[in-house]
């Protein structure tokens, strides 16, 4: 099991100062989350991709190239990469060399985007928005696993002989994981190729992600990737702690309140007893956190967001803090605990090196000796 | 066998006039067909229905709210006329619901207002509004302003709710059959699976549809 941070890149106003950050403090301080989550022994950092104000990430191979230079452990992601109006080949080369440099630490989400005006920013359109993620992950899934590659789709033009470069390390393409808040469509999709599912459950209620995880498990196994309990699945969730609870509430509040995610509708309150968002100690983050495993089954990754509601750098370091000294360490034993043998762990570079060299070597036996794998 | 009607009154005031010709409404049509009857008072839920519209998603009580009315077998729909239309709430709730889940629901639509000079609010704003939604309006729809209350048993409007009354017990059992998807979910019997929102389209159809090949 993985934990980690995920960022959105927005520039928020902290309303209890008034003041916002410039772009640039606030790209260097998605920089120094990044490295606080290594430091504070988290396994994974995603950051957002958005093209339009008041959000800063619209590149993020350079931002996680940069720290990848700065890390030694941590993987990096995406949460999410835009497959809808990407080109599927920049998509391919960038994400190699990524993985190259980072020695393979390197997974990505893939997520359409639900911001109408920039689809056209990038020649397209957002009602084609499904078909857009299933033509481009087609020939990305493509140019990662094959040479020389001849396509033609709907949407960008044909290509012949076409080899993406650089290959991906070790010939092994980055885990990829199809992030969905409400389409069946993604959960489809994941299945059809095997790949993770991150149900972005932050801002809705558990049952509407019951049937999408399920929906998504049951596929996994038609299309003989495993069991239902094998699909590889990821959640979200939020929090802000203190040592007493009461004290987290009112220190978060102003900053929930104004929230231009979450302000402005129902309370805090209504918030946290419907959605992932947990205010309060660690203790009840821990608590919210393992609910989740009842209601979704034993998973792969748990990705906090950390950075929102326009919290100042140093705030959002010590819940980083609090979350890898009293949270993670005590959700790592606490899932490990009754987890069936047979569910995967979180992917990794490593590990698909592994299976990719153990299947060649399966079925070098098969081809050696058919009748004894048979008997 | 007993069908099922639901009743949404968008009147504010305690008592209210709409919730009023909301109850005449569905007792006559009670008296002409077998049916529980649910009221749905949207006063109740202002606070859930502003919520969704920001969230996007419904409390567990409008939740339920919503499946009630998208589950019915008949809808009597109740508004007080505010600013020359339905009331912002009123519309608000039918805003919230999927826009495909009232199709074929008979409805029965009708209005109050202070005077009679706004009646044809029905015909040129609720009528539409569940036009577009597809459902299947009666066609009397009745209005009461504050002079029909004074009228004699024998008055017009007693006379109209009889009639929009048995045009909608006429149709409470005509309602096609909705399909019943969803096979992830747990079955709840009796009750139109949440529109089958998560039916998908096999993902061979979907590249299949696009042409990519391998």
């Amino acid at each position: 099991m993985q934990f980690g941070i995920f960022t959105v890149g927005d520039v928020t106003t902290d309303p209890t100062t008034g003041r916002t950050p410039s772009e640039r403090d606030r790209i260097k301080a998605m920089v120094a989350i990044a490295l606080k989550a290594e430091e504070v022994g988290l396994d994974v950092f995603a950051t957002g991709e958005h093209h339009n104000p008041p959000f800063v990430p619209s590149s993020p191979t350079t931002m996680l190239g940069y720290v990848a230079a700065r890390t030694e452990r941590l993987i990096l992601s995406t949460s999410t990469t835009l497959i809808t109006t990407n080109d599927p080949v920049k998509i391919a080369e960038d994400f190699a060399m990524l993985h190259q440099l980072a020695d393979g630490r390197v997974d990505l989400m893939m997520g359409r985007g639900n911001t109408g005006p920039v689809y056209p920013w990038f020649g397209k359109d957002i009602r084609e928005g499904i078909p857009l993620a299933v033509e481009n992950y087609a020939l990305l899934h493509k140019l990662w696993r094959e040479e020389s590659v001849d396509w033609a789709g709907r949407f960008r033009t044909p290509l012949q002989s076409f080899t993406s470069t650089p290959r991906p390390l070790d010939g092994v393409p980055p885990f990829v994981w199809h992030g969905s808040i409400r389409s069946p469509e993604i959960a489809e999709q994941a299945a059809y190729y095997g790949d993770g599912f991150f149900a972005n459950n932050i801002f809705w209620p558990k049952d509407h992600f019951k049937r999408l995880i399920g929906l998504y498990r049951d596929r996994f196994a038609h299309y003989g990737h495993g069991t239902p309990e094998q699909a590889i699945v990821g959640l979200g969730g939020q929090v802000f702690m203190r040592k007493n609870s009461q004290d987290a509430v009112r220190e978060f509040r102003p900053y929930f309140d104004n929230a231009p995610v979450y302000g402005h509708g129902p309370s805090l309150e209504e918030f946290t007893e419907q959605t992932p968002l947990t205010v309060g100690s660690p203790q009840e983050v821990i608590e919210k956190t393992l609910s989740f495993r009842e209601s979704f089954g034993d998973y792969q990754r748990q990705l906090f967001l950390m950075d929102h509601a326009g919290l100042p750098l140093k705030t959002v370091l010590e819940q980083l803090d609090i979350l890898g000294e009293q949270v993670v360490p005590v959700l790592r034993e606490e899932f490990a605990m009754g987890r069936p043998a047979q569910v995967p762990d979180g992917p990794t570079h490593e590990a698909l090196v592994a299976r990719r060299d153990q299947d060649a070597k399966d079925a070098a036996d098969i081809a050696a000796d058919p009748q004894e794998v048979q008997a | 066998m007993t069908k099922r009607l639901v009743v949404v009154t968008a009147g504010l005031g305690k008592p209210s006039s709409t919730r009023l010709l909301a109850d005449r409404l569905a007792t006559a049509t009670g008296r002409r067909a077998e049916a529980d009857i649910q009221v749905i008072e949207l006063r109740e839920l202002a606070n859930d229905i502003a919520q969704n519209m920001v969230t996007g998603f419904p409390s567990p009580r409008l939740r339920d709210a919503v499946d009630a009315v998208t589950s019915a077998d008949g809808l009597i729909a109740v508004t007080p006329v505010f600013t020359g239309s339905y009331s912002g709430l009123f519309k608000s709730f039918f805003d919230v619901i999927d826009k495909e889940a009232l199709a074929g629901l008979p409805v029965l639509i009708a209005a109050t207002g202070g005077t009679a000079r706004h009646s044809l609010v029905l015909e040129h704003a609720m009528r539409p509004l569940f036009a577009y939604l597809r459902a299947v309006v009666v066609p009397t729809a009745v209005y009461a302003a504050s002079e029909d209350w004074a009228s004699d048993g024998a008055g017009a409007l007693a006379g109209r709710v009889d009639r929009a009354a048995s045009e909608l017990a006429a149709l409470l059992g005509a309602r096609p059959d909705r399909p019943l998807g969803d096979s992830n979910g747990p079955e709840e019997p009796g009750r139109p699976a949440d529109v089958d929102d998560m039916a998908v389209v096999p993902f061979a159809q979907q590249l299949a549809a696009l042409a990519v090949e391998g």
